[in-house]
């Protein structure tokens, strides 16, 4: 049943909006309704026709579809190209479905029957190399986060549906967290990310004193040589940087660029 | 100019008789990695939280007249019409207490362009002239170059200056509310004596400066070397993340963004403040951007500063207070960048 809305008195449509999920935790399905206060506010602006996390009835008629989680398996592959064929707008909701995420940290180790072994043992799964959903179909709209903030998601709907352009934050973590007057994480020895890492999730990890891991993948001005050497200037020993650029595969580019260049 | 001698520990009292108002101060944040105490400035409800000594902030005090967010206005909907509402956000007055000559300088220079200009701004102007400001002498630290840019002292700007004498303080009294506070203390005027000890403690304060910045003819060499090298160097350097503008008493550079509410009934528009090293500062719609390189950005930044702003206002946009070079993680300093400029070869 789809209501009327409309937005100084013009319609504006009321998508219905499947989310899904591929190799994931399903951690940012949840972030949509852990938000109580503005929940009912969400649903009344989509009408909701898939959603495993919050409802039990599915179709496969939608005009959005939300895909959260990495491709890791071969059947992964044949759900997302029928979501791509049903959808009018397929949206990479989280940093497993826009680079893959903390799965493919897998990725690094040469021999993936070896990793699959020492997870599983004895117990066959099919299971392959990570990847982001771009790698297979098109993709409208990357919403980026580990795991995407709520309150981010709500303004690209709204934007949907009222036609507005949807432009993430440009600038990287520092901007939002100097906003905030938070203490420099560097000033406190650790190392951050937040220089070098798109902002938009309002310097959630350095608020908490804790350094930025990059989940939000890399600025589009992001002068990742110039924090390796702030880092090394500071002691801060390279394996915990390394750690963290490899952790959600945001930087998995530059990475590979680094080791080819520098041998790191 | 009226000046008065009360004893040092009647700073409580004066703190306690604008307690009725919001006083914003320097507070302690903590320890940094070295062991040294980190400040800035916050609401202080006791005075015992109150760090009168500090050395310098991590912030300035533009946030309370100039927020990093300000929404600007709402419109609210109903049917096809629609009712706007501005707020200039200057709910209660503020009491800045503590303020050293740097920041009330820097007010000073951002109230030529918000306040005195054309078109003033009545969001940063509202909340301005809302304040009552104690100004309070400082020891000049390793990255403090006001004394170059001529912001070492206060002429204008504050209702009280307070210089620390010993056991007493020296008050220079700016305005008639300043001087009413001090009646409720147990003044003195100074004499000569008093005069002679305010006078070696200036004295002393001004050979302690160790950082310079040389600014002489520094438009027409900025002019000169627009194509120097060195930009290229500390470029490189710039991490883009516009954390200088952020911590920057006199940077006013912002964006806006009108954002609606999830009922559709109601939306915002927000302004956010801006730094010109982001790399979308100078792109224009269709997507063209001006200044896509990290040390073009850079050099702009000091253009504005130190080149157009001395043009237009016979001053630099710049108190000297040295908080980006602290707080720039790849290191660029005002005095490095200008003196490698004035350099022409210098190493970056």
């Amino acid at each position: 049943m789809t209501t009327k809305q409309t937005f100084l008195g013009v319609n504006v449509p009321k998508p219905r909006v499947a989310f899904f999920e591929l190799s994931s935790c399903e951690g940012c399905q949840l972030q949509i309704l852990n938000n109580e206060a503005t929940l009912l506010d969400f649903l009344s602006m989509v009408e909701i026709v898939t959603f495993r996390e919050g409802m039990t009835e599915k179709s496969d008629e939608y005009d959005v579809a939300f895909v959260e989680g990495c491709i890791t398996r071969k059947d992964e592959e044949q759900r997302l190209l029928t979501i791509r064929k049903n959808a009018g707008l397929v949206v990479a909701l989280g940093s497993c479905a826009c680079f893959g995420g903390v799965n493919q940290l897998k990725n690094r180790f040469n021999d993936l029957n070896w990793v699959k072994k020492e997870v599983y043992g004895d117990h066959p799964i099919d299971t392959q190399e990570a990847k982001p959903i771009s790698t297979l179909i098109d993709v409208d709209l990357e919403i980026y986060g580990c795991p995407i903030k709520k309150e981010e998601v709500e303004d690209i709907v709204v934007n949907l549906i009222l036609g507005k352009s949807i432009d993430h934050p440009k600038y990287p973590v520092c901007m939002e967290c100097k906003a905030k007057s938070n203490i420099c994480l560097f000033d406190l020895g650790e190392p951050c990310l937040g220089p070098i890492t798109r902002a938009g999730c309002d310097a959630w990890c350095p608020s908490s004193r804790l350094g930025c891991w990059g989940c939000r993948g890399p600025a589009p001005e992001a002068n990742i040589k110039q924090l390796l050497h702030i880092c090394n200037e500071r002691e801060i020993p390279m394996e915990r940087v390394m750690d963290r650029l490899e952790c959600f595969g945001g930087f998995s580019e530059s990475i590979e660029q680094l080791r080819r260049t520098e041998g790191r | 100019m009226i000046f008065k001698m009360f004893p040092a520990a009647e700073l409580e009292d004066l703190f306690a008789l604008l307690a009725v108002n919001r006083i914003i101060g320097p507070i302690s944040k903590g320890l940094n990695k070295d062991g040294h105490e980190l400040f800035d400035f916050d609401h202080v409800t006791d005075f015992s939280h109150l760090k009168i000594a500090y050395t310098q902030t991590i912030h300035s005090a533009k946030k309370f007249c100039l927020p990093h967010h300000e929404e600007t206005s709402t419109f609210t909907f109903t049917g096809d019409d629609w009712q706007k509402e501005v707020d200039f956000g200057a709910h209660q007055p503020l009491v800045l207490f503590g303020l050293h000559p740097c920041d009330i300088n820097s007010l000073n220079k951002l109230d030529k362009v918000l306040m005195d200009s054309i078109y003033p701004n009545p969001f940063y102007g509202a909340k301005r002239q809302n304040m009552l400001i104690i100004g309070h002498s400082c020891t000049p630290q390793p990255a403090c170059f006001c004394q170059s840019m001529g912001t070492d002292t206060v002429l204008a700007g504050c209702d009280l200056f307070l210089t620390l004498l010993g056991d007493d303080y020296f008050a220079e009294v700016h305005s008639s509310r300043a001087y009413h506070l001090l009646e409720q203390l147990d003044c003195w005027e100074p004499g000569a004596k008093d005069h002679a000890r305010f006078r070696a403690s200036i004295e002393k304060r001004s050979d302690s400066f160790t950082n310079t910045v040389d600014t002489s003819d520094l438009t027409k060499i900025l002019d000169m070397e627009f194509a120097s090298q060195v930009w290229q160097q500390w470029g490189e350097r710039c991490l883009s993340c516009g954390t200088c503008a952020q911590v920057c008493p006199t940077c006013y550079c912002y964006g806006i963004e009108e954002k609606v509410d999830m009922d559709l009934s109601r939306a915002v528009k927000n302004k956010q403040l801006y730094s010109c090293n982001l790399i979308d500062f100078a792109e224009v719609a269709g997507g063209h951007n001006f200044r896509p390189e990290s040390h073009t950005r850079l050099k702009y930044r000091y253009y504005h500063k130190h080149r157009g702003f001395v043009e237009a206002f016979e001053e630099a946009l710049c108190t000297g207070c040295g908080r980006c070079g602290t707080s720039c993680l790849a290191g660029i300093t005002v005095p490095e960048v200008i003196a490698s400029v004035r350099g022409g070869s210098h190493d970056a």
